[in-house]
């Protein structure tokens, strides 16, 4: 059987902090899981959740308290596997002395790769990353915010890694900037490359990825399929649409769905059920009243509702202790 | 994803991995070093030469008044002095920002996230500093030397004469980058410029730590004086500009001496500095 891409063993760290009276605090605590080849892994969790502190013990830029990690089947200690992967930093700064078309030449040329192949990759990166080919030979010190996050990214997939960690890869874009992105994130997954992608945005992850975890103050909260995550989040409500109503009638008629709200909107009403299950009878409803009928959406994001639920949740047993 | 494609994928990894020339240590540590050396150029290292040749002539020009031998004497002296300080300047203060640098602008993520190891980056940075040094250090001898043939009016012995000695001035040099990247693996810029100059003065004069240390009568104190003799680097190996002056070549044995030294006290520095650095975390 293949090795899983990543597999993360009850990894802690513990940051140091203080100057004189040292005190250590947790960062992050026993997180275990596992990310599937060739999928695209959302690692969701709020600011200082400690999604970058994981992805830094991953590349081995700092050592854990605890715990170990593979990545391809190798252990994390060992950096020849480093080869077969690739990383976007948080905030990438690069060698501002370098253009961009430099700096990609150089780092293919960390991997080994031939002069014509380093000409070769560094061209090929930088227009998949949309970078615009008249910044090419501009020193990064030039660069925007945006176009240095292109300019990591395209270092980050030079060598055609099997596995990429990208941590907030869409920030500092702008709208159309983060469109591009999820785009060539998205792409990857044609290349059967797996991407470990940290955000702290449920939007990005939720548009792109097969399977997140959910961190909160460095522990798991939660791992699984999006819809299954979606179905954590609880039931969710439907919204609908109409219009020519009778509204005695409909508001009569709507009195034996339970939680079922009924507003007037200028022309018509709009319906609120606290489930999808309700739909039906309310659109029964709608008929026998003689309204038209306009739209059904679901009200809220129950994963967004599981995120935000989850965090006041921890924040309330913080306190209490 | 179909599994077919996945298959087919990972043929197409294999067959683009046969493009991976060199992937050893060495092509890394001198794709490193190429790029300090880049790094140096741009960021105008180089300029200090300008500087240079105003002062020596200024110095010529000063100098006018003198016999011609004399005249030829002082700018040995003072040409290798000078090449010997402009190093130093450079090997303290690029030296200890070469690593540091690289950590506070966070640009050792990148690198440390691909098949490099801590050591090979260390070594890099160190041979690219070299290189650095070596252009200049270069490009300053040959300035000394055409100095000479001016003042002289045609070929002067000591315009050759001088460059064992401008070897000597680079060997040191590089064992002062060797210090300054051992300080800077644990310490702040500032603190570590600070030790490396005090290194380099008080390496001139090692030698006279361990006569000094046969001086003392306690045990104990002898004891921490010799063994600081051994600890520091002894910069008199390579203080040969007076001699050069008066037209003086090392022998080729001390040229050897000063030469196994060097290689040998930098490699150990370098091993240390390794050890110090593979433990730190970048937070
Ligand atoms: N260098 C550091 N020193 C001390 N604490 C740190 C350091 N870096 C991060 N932390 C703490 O660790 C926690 C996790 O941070 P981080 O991994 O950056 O979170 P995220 O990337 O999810 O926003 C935060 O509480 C943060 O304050
Ligand atoms: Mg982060």
């Amino acid at each position: 059987m293949m090795s899983h891409a990543v597999e993360i063993n009850n990894l802690t760290k513990d940051y140091e902090v203080g100057f004189w009276r040292k005190r250590k605090v947790r960062a992050l605590d026993k997180l275990s899981l596992e990310v599937e080849r060739g999928e695209i892994f959302g690692f969701l969790g709020a600011n200082g959740a400690g999604k970058t502190t994981t992805i830094k013990l991953l590349m081995r830029l700092m050592y854990p308290t605890g715990g170990s990690a593979t990545i391809l089947g190798r252990d994390i200690g060992d950096i020849s596997m480093h080869a077969r992967i690739g990383y976007l930093p948080e905030h990438p700064y690069f060698y501002d002395y370098l253009t961009a078309r430099e700096f990609l030449e150089y780092c293919a040329e960390l991997f080994g790769y031939t002069r014509h192949e380093r000409k070769r990759r560094a061209a090929d990166m930088l227009s998949r990353v949309r970078l615009e080919e008249k910044s090419w030979n501009k020193q990064l010190r030039k660069f925007s915010k945006g176009m240095l996050q292109r300019v990591g990214l395209a270092q980050a997939l030079v060598n055609d890694p099997e596995v990429v960690f990208l941590d907030e890869p869409m920030s500092g874009l702008d709208p159309i900037g983060r469109r591009e992105v999820r785009d060539l994130i998205a792409s990857l997954r044609e290349t059967g490359t797996t991407v470990f992608l940290c955000s702290h945005i449920l939007a990005d992850i939720e548009v792109l990825c097969d399977r997140a975890a959910i961190l909160q103050r460095g522990r798991l909260a939660h791992a699984g399929r999006l819809d299954e995550l979606r179905q954590l989040g609880g039931e969710r409500g439907m919204e609908i649409t109409v219009v020519g109503a009778n509204m005695p009638e409909l508001e009569a008629r709507l009195a034996g769905i339970e939680g079922s709200r009924l507003t007037a909107s200028p022309g018509g009403a709009r319906i609120e059920v606290p489930t999808e299950k309700q739909v039906d009878a309310a659109l029964d409803a709608v008929r026998a009243s003689g309204a038209r009928l306009v739209s059904v959406h679901p009200v809220g994001n129950p994963l967004e509702e599981l995120f935000v639920a989850k965090v006041e949740m921890n924040e309330g047993q913080e306190e209490k202790k | 994803m179909s599994e077919e494609s996945v298959i087919r994928q990972t043929g197409e990894r294999a067959a683009s991995s046969a493009v991976v020339a060199a992937s050893g240590t060495i092509p890394r540590v001198l794709a490193i070093a190429r790029n300090t050396f880049r790094e140096a150029v741009r960021d105008r290292v180089l300029y200090n030469l300008v500087l240079f040749v105003l002062l020596l002539t200024g110095g010529a020009i000063f100098l006018g008044e003198m016999s011609a031998s004399q005249e030829a004497k002082i700018i040995v002296d003072m040409g290798l002095s000078a090449i010997l300080l402009f190093g130093a300047f450079i090997a303290i203060f690029v030296g200890v920002g070469l690593v540091y640098k690289e950590i506070e602008r966070r640009t050792i993520y990148a690198i440390f996230a691909k098949p490099v190891g801590r050591g090979e980056f260390l070594v890099g940075k160190y041979l690219g500093l070299c290189l650095t040094l070596l252009v200049n250090v270069f490009v300053m001898g040959a300035g000394v030397s055409l100095a000479l043939v001016y003042v002289r009016g045609g070929l002067d012995p000591l315009a050759w004469t001088i460059w064992p000695a401008v070897a000597l001035i680079l060997m040191e040099l590089m064992i002062l980058v060797a210090v300054a990247l051992l300080f800077s693996s644990f310490s702040s810029p500032a603190l570590s410029a600070l030790c490396t100059f005090f290194i380099f003065v008080i390496g001139h004069f090692s030698a006279d730590l361990k006569i000094f240390a046969a001086s003392l009568g306690s045990d104990a104190t002898r004891a921490f004086f010799v063994a600081l003799y051994y600890l520091l680097p002894n910069l008199s190996n390579y203080a040969y500009i007076n001699a050069a002056a008066h037209g003086q070549m090392p022998a080729p044995d001390v040229f050897l001496v000063a030469l196994i030294y060097g290689v040998v006290y930098v490699a150990v520095l370098l091993a240390a500095a390794t050890l110090i650095f593979n433990r730190r975390n970048f937070k």
